[in-house]
């Protein structure tokens, strides 16, 4: 024991010493037994866990560490050799296993750093994501905000409500301190402030346009941040307020031309208006991102409804321009309306009150041809008869006339004949002939139809015009009249270029050509001949007299006869032809035999159309009555008279079928006669049928007529088919009202 | 004179009565009215205007001629005359009547003479073409022809 070099001297183990040693090495292995518990128990309890094998390796590892210490409590005192070797092997296993577990600790903790990198990784995944749902959340609230503001703006089309709206909403959903909107004014030079949020009127400011900053603004399509200094900033009539932070956007003023698809908003529009946003001061905010896009987006939805709104003004204006027009046009249409009428009712009465003395004229005239006279009376007679025909016909052809440019001529069609047209003609201008020592030869055509349907005085008025024309300007020689129908390929002349009849079946083309050997018209003035009032100015024509209207008149009624007047001369001295086609209706074969040269003679049917049937006419006038009594006397009936109301009351009876009253007759009311009939015969099969016979044509008339009790009313006066034909009706309905 | 010439000059002259619208279609009514059962109807129609038309003219001159006169009268004449003008088919001699009684309607004196002069005028005018156009009548009907229609 002394032959040890120990620094320190061997000491003999204390027991104290050896006591604590003891407890340490009980509670290590304590230790070391729990941990593992503890692990497992855990991660039993947590379900993810990846390493388990690494956890079992480090049990065994813990476990053997534990089973050394606690064979060590044995080993502190002397033990036996069982001991020994139990600790040894434990320390061996627990060597192995620590080793084995410290190799794979390499592989093991990268792995599970890695896990740790991963983690924090995700979480600011997340944090990434989280700012990402925020900034979209702001957007989506922006659009929102975008949406309800141009809901609000594009619901009205008033201008001011727009831009009223404009401000008002941006200045709530971006908590502005104010919002203004400059608009250029109408020379383009300078901004003039016209609407704002807060201030009600805002005074004309106005800035001029061309400012740098203003500039700036204009020609960028982005929100732009200006100075809170400059002149668009400032509007408050103080001056003493400075705002935040400003922002200005240019708000393009479109015009309808400007609306093409692909070119939005880039286009050569000139004109802006310049919105400027102020945010308050004292909040500190910043414009951010997503509010300049808003207030761009606010401005461009601003522009597209102010030009609605334009257009729709325009369009409001245009329609109230147009009624205006309108109301104008109504307004000259029935002055021009009413200056027609008058005119016709000037010329109605003109043409009554000018007949009239004309008529007496001529009446007497012709009257007093046929009484005695002396040749000089004679004379003086003729002329004054000639002259006054000749202003009859005067004046008839200025009515005439005017009542063709009125339009409100009409032909009176019917069926004539031709031929006796023609020779009427002639008659009427054998005396001027006669005179004249004229030849005048009339040539019909053999095919031409003897009966026609047209207007046979016009007809006659047309050619005795042109006839009377040809006698007019000769002075001797010959006149031949010559009529035919135009055939087809007579339609085909030079002359009638314009003018294509199409003949047809139940139409025929009658052509007329009067030539005559007179004075003859230059080439240059038939144009004019046919022009009114116009006249050639050669002496010979100055004393024949005329108004220069009958070619105009002729050639209005052959237009309307759907026909072609021209004149063809080879020039002065060389006579002149005057050629016209006019339009006739064919009539019907059936027709034929039964016209006579009295116009509109019925053929006469058997006279017992109502054989004895007993009528009481009641008729003051003795001619009406002697007119009436004939009508029905030729029907057949037996007609018993009366000439006043109270015979009639006393002679009517239950076997007269029918009575014909004169409705106004002094005396009895008509009326009354009515009435008191009704009462004598009170039934209503021995009543006879009351008609009355009246001139009036008034709904007055009919209606009293009605009220009383009549059966029937006929205007006077009464032709036999009518007369026959309201028999007929009577006595099978027992009722007949003629609309009056 | 020739009895075709007769008959074309009778026709001719009808047709400018017709023409002159002295004469309407109930002229044309009247004739026809007239058969071998009424052989003289038309005649004697005329003849009754005739007499009836002076009457009433007669009447009518001394109603306009006294101091006060008595519109109503005055109505009722022209009226009567109206009927009968319009049931021969005196279309001039009717239309005159119808201005006459507006005249009377308003009362105006100077009017309803001047219309009086007027309807005395036709009448007379179409008194004397009636009666030569029936002298016409007779000439052809003694010559032994017909009366065309």
């Amino acid at each position: 024991m002394d032959s040890c070099n120990c620094i320190e001297p061997q000491w003999p183990p204390d027991d104290l010493l050896m006591k604590y040693q003891y407890i340490s090495d009980f509670f290590i292995a304590l230790a070391y037994f729990s941990i593992p518990l503890e692990l497992i128990y855990f991660v039993k309890k947590s379900a993810v866990f990846p390493y388990r094998w690494v956890l079992v390796q480090f049990g065994a590892f813990i476990v053997l560490c534990g089973a050394t210490h606690l064979i060590n409590l044995w080993t502190s005192t002397m033990h036996s050799r069982t001991v020994a070797m139990v600790m040894t092997t434990a320390k061996v296993f627990t060597a192995a296993v620590s080793c084995i577990t410290a190799l794979l600790l390499v592989h093991i903790i990268p792995d599970l750093l890695s896990v740790k990198t991963r983690e924090m990784f995700l979480k600011n995944k997340a944090a990434e994501l989280d700012r990402e749902m925020g900034l979209i959340r702001t957007q989506e609230e922006t659009g929102r905000h975008v949406r309800m503001l141009t809901h609000e703006i594009r619901s009205t089309l008033d201008r001011h409500t727009i831009l009223k709206t404009t401000l008002v909403e941006l200045g709530r959903t971006l908590a502005l301190e104010e919002c203004a909107l400059w608009m250029p004014t109408r020379a383009g030079l300078e901004l003039q402030l016209s609407y704002t949020l807060r201030q009600q009127n805002p005074v004309g400011y106005t800035v001029p346009i061309h400012l740098p900053v203003i500039n700036q603004v204009f020609s960028s399509s982005h929100a732009v941040k200006i100075s809170p200094n400059c002149p668009v900033a400032s509007i408050h009539p103080s001056g003493k307020y400075t705002p935040g932070e400003v922002v200005a956007v240019r708000v393009p003023l479109l015009h309808l031309s400007d609306f093409q698809i692909n070119d939005w908003p880039e286009l050569s529009t000139k004109r802006y208006a310049l919105m400027v946003l102020m945010l308050p001061l004292d909040s500190a905010r910043q414009w951010r991102v997503h509010e300049l896009e808003l207030v761009e987006v606010v401005a461009d939805q601003v522009a597209v409804a102010l030009s609605h709104a334009a257009i729709l003004e325009e369009s409001m204006r245009a329609r109230d321009l147009l009624m205006e027009q309108n109301v104008a046009l109504d307004m000259a249409r029935r002055e021009a309306e009413t200056a027609i009428r008058a005119r016709n009712d000037f010329l109605a009465v003109m043409n009554h009150e000018m007949r009239t003395p004309m008529h007496a004229i001529i009446a007497l005239s012709s009257l007093l041809q046929e009484t005695e006279l002396t040749p000089e009376q004679r004379l003086m007679v003729e002329t004054i008869l000639k002259s006054s025909n000749l202003l009859s016909t005067l004046i008839n052809d200025v009515l005439d006339l005017s009542r063709l440019e009125d339009g409100s001529l009409q032909l009176d069609l019917g069926t004539f004949n031709l031929y006796a047209v023609f020779k009427e003609v002639l008659n009427l201008i054998k005396p001027i002939v006669s005179v004249k020592k004229l030849h005048v030869s009339l040539n019909l055509a053999p095919d031409l139809p003897e009966y026609a349907v047209g207007d046979e005085k016009r007809l006659m008025q047309t050619i005795l015009n042109v006839v009377g024309n040809a006698v007019k300007f000769s002075k001797d020689g010959s006149i031949s009249i010559t009529a035919f129908v135009a055939k087809a390929e007579l339609l085909r002349d030079s002359q009638t270029s314009e003018f294509f009849p199409v003949p047809g079946d139940n139409h025929f083309y009658l052509r007329v050509q009067v030539k005559d050997s007179g004075i003859g018209v230059s080439p240059q003035d038939i144009p004019k001949l046919f022009t009114k009032f116009a006249q050639t100015q050669s002496t010979a024509t100055r004393n024949s007299g005329g108004t220069g209207l009958g070619l105009a008149i002729c050639k209005r009624f052959v237009n309307l006869m759907e026909g072609h007047i021209w004149i063809e001369s080879e020039g002065l001295g060389k006579g002149c032809t005057a050629i016209f086609m006019v339009k006739l209706g064919i009539p019907e074969r059936l027709n034929e035999p039964e016209l006579a040269f009295m116009p509109k003679v019925p053929p006469n049917h058997g006279p017992t159309a109502f054989p004895g049937l007993k009528v009481l006419v009641m008729d003051e006038n003795g001619v009406s009555r002697k007119v009436t009594k004939g009508l029905l006397v030729h029907l057949g009936c037996d007609v018993t008279m009366v000439s006043s109301s109270e015979e009639c009351l006393r002679v009517v009876s239950n076997e007269h079928k029918v009575v014909f009253m004169d409705a106004c007759v002094p005396g009895m009311d008509g009326y009354e006669i009515a009435v008191r009939i009704h009462e004598k015969f009170t039934k209503r099969h021995e009543r006879p049928i009351i008609v009355a016979l009246t001139g009036n044509t008034d709904k007055v008339t009919k209606e009293n007529c009605m009220r009383v009790g009549m059966d029937g009313v006929i205007l006077k006066p009464v032709s036999l088919d009518k007369m026959r034909s309201v028999l007929s009706d009577l006595l099978e309905h027992r009722v007949l009202f003629e609309a009056i | 004179m020739d009895l075709v010439k007769l008959q074309r000059q009778l026709v001719d002259y009808k047709a400018s009565l017709y023409h002159e619208c002295v004469l309407d279609e109930q002229f044309t009514q009247l004739q026809q009215l007239q058969d071998e059962n009424n052989p003289d109807f038309v005649v004697e129609v005329v003849s009754l205007f005739f007499e009836d038309s002076e009457r009433l003219l007669n009447e009518l001159t001394k109603a306009l001629e006294q101091q006060s006169i008595d519109f109503k009268r005055v109505d009722a004449h022209v009226h009567q005359l109206k009927g009968s003008s319009s049931s021969i088919g005196a279309q001039r001699v009717q239309k005159s009547c119808i201005a006459f009684r507006n005249y009377c309607e308003e009362q105006n004196v100077e009017g309803c003479l001047a219309c009086l002069q007027q309807v005395r005028l036709e009448y007379s005018l179409v008194k004397t073409k009636l009666e030569y156009m029936f002298q016409l009548e007779q000439q052809i009907l003694s010559s032994g022809g017909s009366i065309p229609i």
